[in-house]
C-alpha cells in the first residue's frame, strides 16, 4: 500500500494532497520517530565504526559498506539526548540523502528500529512552531499512532543541515 | 545509399586528427630544400584521407582546404614545387585551420568563415605565386605579393582522362558553369586525338585550355570542377595580364585586409582559442576512449581465466571442508592471492598510455614558441614510450606546456646572448621520462640562464611571500617561484609572465599526488623535475599507529622516520616544538594532538617522529608506531561525507575497516594553525607542554 508518489525515486517531495506514505519508525530514548520508507537503504546491526578527527561529536566516523565509505551519525547525540552504550538493539539506518543535487548515502544509529507504518497525510500534522531560536525544519510533521507520538523527520535537512552548520562553525 | 553514416563520423573525426598529426610531425621534419619523396608523399597521403573522408561526410570547408593543401603537396612531391619554409608555414597553418574545423564539425557548431577564408586566400597565394605571399603575425610588411581575391581572370587547362564521359561528366557542361561566372575563352587541344579508324566515341581524347575573364575567385572555379578533380589534370593560374599596378593596388588591399584578420583573430584569440581549447580538452575526456595494445587485452583474459580456475578450486574445497585440509585451502588462498595481484597490475596497465602522447605537442609548440621568440632552440625528446595513468597525463598536459614555455621564454637566452656567454647558439631543451622507485619522473631540461637566486628571494621578500630575515636553503629559495603571485619576468609577454603560471602548475601537480623540484645553476641551466604517481586509484601506504587508531600515510611524502631522543625536541617561545635532524630545525607535532587522539603518546622519546613532505615545507609528524606497508585502493570520503582537514581520503584495510590516508599538505597547514590555538587551551589547563623537550 503505497503513497501516490508510486515511483522508486526517493525524491518524494513535499506531501502529495491525497495518498499516504510508509514510514519505518524507530525509537530514540523512548520517543519514536520516523522517515519516510523510500528513503531507507537497509538496516544493519550496529559494527564499529572508525573515528574521524575534528568533526562534530554526533558524527561517530565512517563506515566500510560493501567498499563505500559512509559517514555515520549518532541522532542521540544530534538530538542532544544522553549518550547510552550500544547493546544488542542498536542498528544502523542506511538512509539515501538528497543535498543539493547529489545523492548521498549516510547512516544514522538509532536505538532500535519499530515497525513500518502507514500515514495518510491527513493525519500527519505540521511541526509546531517553537520561534526563531529552535530549528525545526528537519521535522517533516507529527502523527499519532497506537496513543503514541510519532515525529516524521525531513532527512534531507536534517543530515544536510549539518555540512551547513559545521562548515559556518569551521569557518569561524 | 541506406547506411547511416552517422555512425562512422566520430571515427572519421578521430583518425582525421590522427592524420593531422602526421601531417605536422611530416612537416615539421620537412627540411628546406629536402627531396625526401617518402616523408611528402605520407604528408600527401594524409592530406588526401582526410579530404575523401570530408568528402563523405559532406564536410565541404575541410574537403576544400584540404584540396588546396593537397595540391601544394602534390607539386612537392612531384618536383614542380620547391620545398620552401614559408610553404611549410603556410600548411601547419593549414594543419591548424583544419584541426580547428573538426573540432567544429564534432562539436556541430559553425566555423569562423573568415579563418577559412584567410587559409584559403593564404595556400592560393602560394600556388600561384610561389611564395607564402600572407604577411603573418609576425612581419607586417605588406610589400610581399599577396592574394588577390579578385583577379583579371585565369588561365584553365583541362585534360581529362580518357574514361572521363564514363563517369557521367561532361565538359560542355562544365564550360557552361564556367561561362555563368565569367567570359570563357575556349582552345581545343586535339593532340591526343587518334586516328578515325581507332576514335572511341565513348572516350575523352580532347584537352582544353580556357581562359576565364572576369571577377572570379579561385574556390568557385574549383567548386565547379570539383566532380572531375579526379579523374583528370586541372591547372589553374591566374592571367598575366597587364592590370599589373591594379593587381598590386589590390594586392596591398588584400594584405592590408589580412593583417586585420589577423589582428582581430589575435586579440579574438585568448579568448575565442581558449574556449576551443578548453572545449577540444573537455571533448576528449568526455567523449573519453582510449586505445589498448592486443597484447594487453590478451593477457587480461588470461588473467581472468586462472582466477576462474582458482575459485573453482577453492569453491570445490568449501563444500566439504574439514580441518585436515587447512593446508589445501592455505594454497588456494595464496593462488587466489596471486591471481589477483597479477590481475590487478593487468587491469591498471590498460590505462597506462605513453608519455608520447603529451610529448608530441612540444615540437610543433617549439617550433613555433622559438620562431616567436627569435631564439634558436633544439628539442631532444626521451623516454617517450614510458607509460602513466591516462588520466594523470591528461591532467600533467597542461603544466608542462606552461613548464616548456617557461624554459623558452626565460630559461633559453637569445643566440646573440648566448654567444656572448661562450654558449652555443642553439639553445637544447631534453624533454626525459622515466620510471623510478613506484612514480614516473618527468624532467625538463634547458641550458640557458639559470635562475637566479638572490634575485628570486629578494622579489619574494618585496611582496612579502617570506621574512626578511626567513633563511632559506638552495632548494627552498627556487620553490618560491611556485608561490602565488611570484614573477621576476620584467614584462608580461602572452607568453608568460604573468605569476599566474607557476603555482597552478605546483598546485595540478600537487592535486596529483606529485612532487615537483627545482635544480638551478645561473647561466648554465635549470631543470625542473616532476615525480608523479603512477595510477590515481592506488597509492603506497604507510599504516601508523596513534592510540587505538591506525591512519596511512602515503610512501611517497615520507622522508625518513627517527626516533626522536631527549636531546633533539626542544620547545620553541610561543607554543612551538621543533626537533633537530642533523642540521636543521623541523617543526614537530602530536599527530594526537592535531586529531585529539586520547590514548596516545605523549613523550617524544617514546614513539616515532616521521619527517614528512608536503606543501612544500617538511614536517615532523610524532606517532606512536609504524606497522605495516602496504598498497591500498583510495576511497573517497567526500562522495558521501565531505572534505575533512588533513584527509585526503579513505581506504578499506584486509579486516574491512575503513582506515582515513592522510593528507601531509593539509596536516601542516593544521600544525601552524592550531599550534597557538592549542596552547592557549592547555596552559588553561595547567598541563606541561613542554615534557620532553631541552628547558
Amino acid at each position: 500500500m503505497s503513497s501516490a508518489t508510486l515511483e522508486k525515486d526517493p525524491k518524494t517531495g513535499p506531501l502529495s494532497a491525497t495518498g499516504t506514505q510508509e514510514y519505518l519508525t524507530f525509537v530514540l530514548d523512548g520517543q519514536e520517530y520516523g522517515v519516510d520508507i523510500l528513503r531507507v537503504q537497509e538496516i544493519r546491526g550496529y559494527e564499529s565504526v572508525t573515528r574521524v578527527p575534528n568533526v562534530p561529536k554526533y558524527i561517530k566516523g565512517v563506515l566500510n559498506l560493501r567498499g563505500t565509505i559512509v559517514p555515520i551519525f549518532d541522532l542521540r547525540c544530534r538530538f542532544e539526548l544522553e549518550e547510552v552504550a550500544y547493546d544488542r538493539t542498536t542498528v544502523i539506518v542506511v538512509l539515501q540523502v538528497n543535498t543539493g543535487d547529489s545523492k548521498r548515502i549516510m547512516g544514522v544509529v538509532v536505538d532500535a528500529v519499530s515497525d513500518v507504518c502507514n500515514l495518510s497525510n491527513g493525519e500527519v500534522q505540521a511541526a509546531p512552531d517553537f520561534g526563531s531560536r529552535v530549528k525545526t525544519d528537519f521535522i517533516r510533521g507529527m502523527a499519532t499512532r497506537n496513543e503514541r507520538l510519532v515525529i516524521l523527520l525531513e532527512i534531507d535537512r536534517l543530515l544536510s543541515n549539518e555540512e551547513r552548520s559545521v562548515l559556518e562553525k569551521l569557518s569561524e | 545509399m541506406a547506411i547511416d553514416l552517422a555512425q562512422f563520423r566520430e571515427t572519421f573525426f578521430e583518425e582525421s586528427l590522427e592524420g593531422l598529426d602526421v601531417m605536422e610531425s611530416g612537416l615539421l621534419g620537412l627540411e628546406p630544400g629536402s627531396t625526401d619523396l617518402e616523408l611528402i608523399n605520407r604528408i600527401f597521403r594524409a592530406a588526401h584521407s582526410i579530404k575523401g573522408g570530408a568528402g563523405t561526410f559532406g564536410l565541404t570547408d575541410i574537403s576544400r582546404v584540404t584540396h588546396v593543401m593537397e595540391t601544394v603537396l602534390d607539386e612537392m612531391r612531384s618536383g614542380k614545387r620547391k620545398v620552401e619554409s614559408d610553404a611549410v608555414e603556410v600548411l601547419l597553418k593549414g594543419v591548424d585551420v583544419l584541426r580547428d574545423l573538426i573540432d567544429s564539425a564534432r562539436a556541430g557548431c559553425e566555423a569562423e568563415a573568415d579563418k577559412i577564408a584567410a587559409i584559403q586566400a593564404r595556400l592560393d597565394a602560394l600556388l600561384i605565386t610561389g611564395s607564402s605571399g600572407h604577411s603573418g603575425d609576425q612581419h607586417s610588411t605588406p610589400s610581399s605579393t599577396t592574394v588577390p581575391t579578385a583577379q583579371a581572370g585565369w588561365e584553365i587547362r583541362f585534360e581529362p582522362e580518357t574514361h572521363l564521359f564514363r563517369t557521367g561528366n561532361d565538359p560542355a557542361r562544365l564550360f557552361r558553369l564556367l561561362e555563368e561566372i565569367g567570359e570563357v575563352r575556349t582552345e581545343a587541344d586535339l593532340s591526343r586525338l587518334p586516328a578515325w579508324n581507332e576514335l572511341d566515341p565513348e572516350q575523352a581524347h580532347l584537352k582544353w585550355r580556357l581562359e576565364l575573364v572576369g571577377n572570379v575567385a579561385r574556390p568557385q572555379i574549383d567548386e565547379i570542377f570539383e566532380w572531375v578533380e579526379g579523374d583528370s589534370r586541372i591547372i589553374v593560374q591566374p592571367i598575366q595580364s597587364s592590370v599589373a599596378p591594379a593587381a598590386e593596388a589590390r594586392a596591398v588591399e588584400a594584405a592590408a585586409e589580412p593583417p586585420p584578420a589577423a589582428a582581430t583573430n589575435t586579440s579574438k584569440t585568448p579568448g575565442a582559442e581558449s574556449t576551443r581549447t578548453a572545449d577540444r580538452k573537455a571533448k576528449p575526456s568526455e567523449a573519453s576512449s582510449i586505445r589498448v595494445g592486443i597484447e594487453k587485452v590478451d593477457e587480461l583474459i588470461n588473467m581472468v581465466g586462472e582466477l576462474v580456475i582458482t575459485q573453482s578450486m577453492l569453491g570445490q574445497l568449501g563444500q566439504d571442508f574439514d580441518m585436515s585440509r587447512i593446508d589445501r585451502l592455505r594454497d588456494g588462498l595464496a593462488q587466489l592471492e596471486r591471481n589477483t595481484r597479477e590481475l590487478q597490475e593487468s587491469v591498471m596497465r590498460i590505462r597506462m598510455v605513453p608519455v608520447n602522447f603529451v610529448f608530441s605537442r612540444f615540437p610543433r609548440l617549439v617550433h613555433d614558441l622559438s620562431s616567436k621568440l627569435n631564439k634558436e632552440v633544439e628539442l631532444l625528446i626521451s623516454g617517450e614510450q614510458t607509460e602513466v595513468d591516462k588520466t594523470v597525463l591528461e591532467k600533467i598536459s597542461d603544466p608542462l606546456v606552461h613548464l616548456v614555455r617557461n624554459s623558452l621564454d626565460h630559461g633559453i637566452e637569445t643566440p646573440e646572448a648566448r654567444e656572448a656567454k661562450g654558449k652555443p647558439r642553439n639553445g637544447t631543451v631534453k624533454l626525459d621520462a622515466y620510471h623510478h622507485g613506484g612514480s614516473i619522473v618527468i624532467e625538463i631540461k634547458d641550458d640557458g640562464a639559470g635562475i637566479n637566486r638572490e634575485r628570486v628571494v629578494q622579489k619574494a621578500r618585496e611582496k612579502g611571500l617570506i621574512s626578511p630575515d626567513a633563511v632559506l636553503s638552495d632548494e627552498q629559495a627556487l620553490e618560491l617561484i611556485f608561490a602565488p603571485g611570484f614573477s621576476t619576468a620584467e614584462v608580461v609577454s602572452d607568453v608568460s609572465g604573468r605569476g599566474v603560471g607557476m603555482d597552478v602548475v605546483k598546485k595540478n601537480i600537487d592535486s596529483l599526488g606529485g612532487a615537483v623540484s627545482i635544480e638551478s645553476k645561473v647561466d648554465k641551466g635549470t631543470t625542473i623535475s616532476i615525480r608523479l604517481p603512477l595510477t590515481l586509484a592506488i597509492l603506497d601506504g604507510q599504516t601508523i599507529r596513534c592510540g587505538e587508531e591506525k591512519y596511512i600515510l602515503p610512501l611517497i611524502s615520507i622522508v625518513e622516520t627517527v626516533q626522536a631522543r631527549k636531546e633533539d625536541v626542544f620547545s620553541v617561545a610561543g607554543g612551538g616544538t621543533v626537533f633537530r635532524l642533523r642540521n636543521e630545525y623541523l617543526t614537530v607535532v602530536r599527530l594526537a594532538d592535531l586529531f585529539e587522539i586520547e590514548e596516545a603518546r605523549r613523550n617524544f622519546t617514546e614513539g616515532l617522529v616521521v619527517v614528512v613532505e608536503g606543501g612544500g615545507q617538511r614536517i615532523g609528524l610524532f606517532v606512536d608506531d609504524l606497522q605495516s606497508q602496504q598498497q591500498i585502493v583510495i576511497k573517497s570520503l567526500e562522495s558521501n561525507f565531505r572534505r575533512v582537514d588533513g584527509i585526503s581520503g579513505a581506504t578499506i584495510l584486509g579486516d574491512g575497516t575503513v582506515a582515513l590516508i592522510l593528507d601531509v599538505a593539509g596536516l601542516t597547514k593544521m600544525t601552524g594553525a592550531t599550534s597557538s590555538s592549542r596552547n592557549n587551551g592547555r596552559n588553561e589547563n595547567g598541563e606541561n607542554r613542554t615534557e620532553g623537550a631541552h628547558s
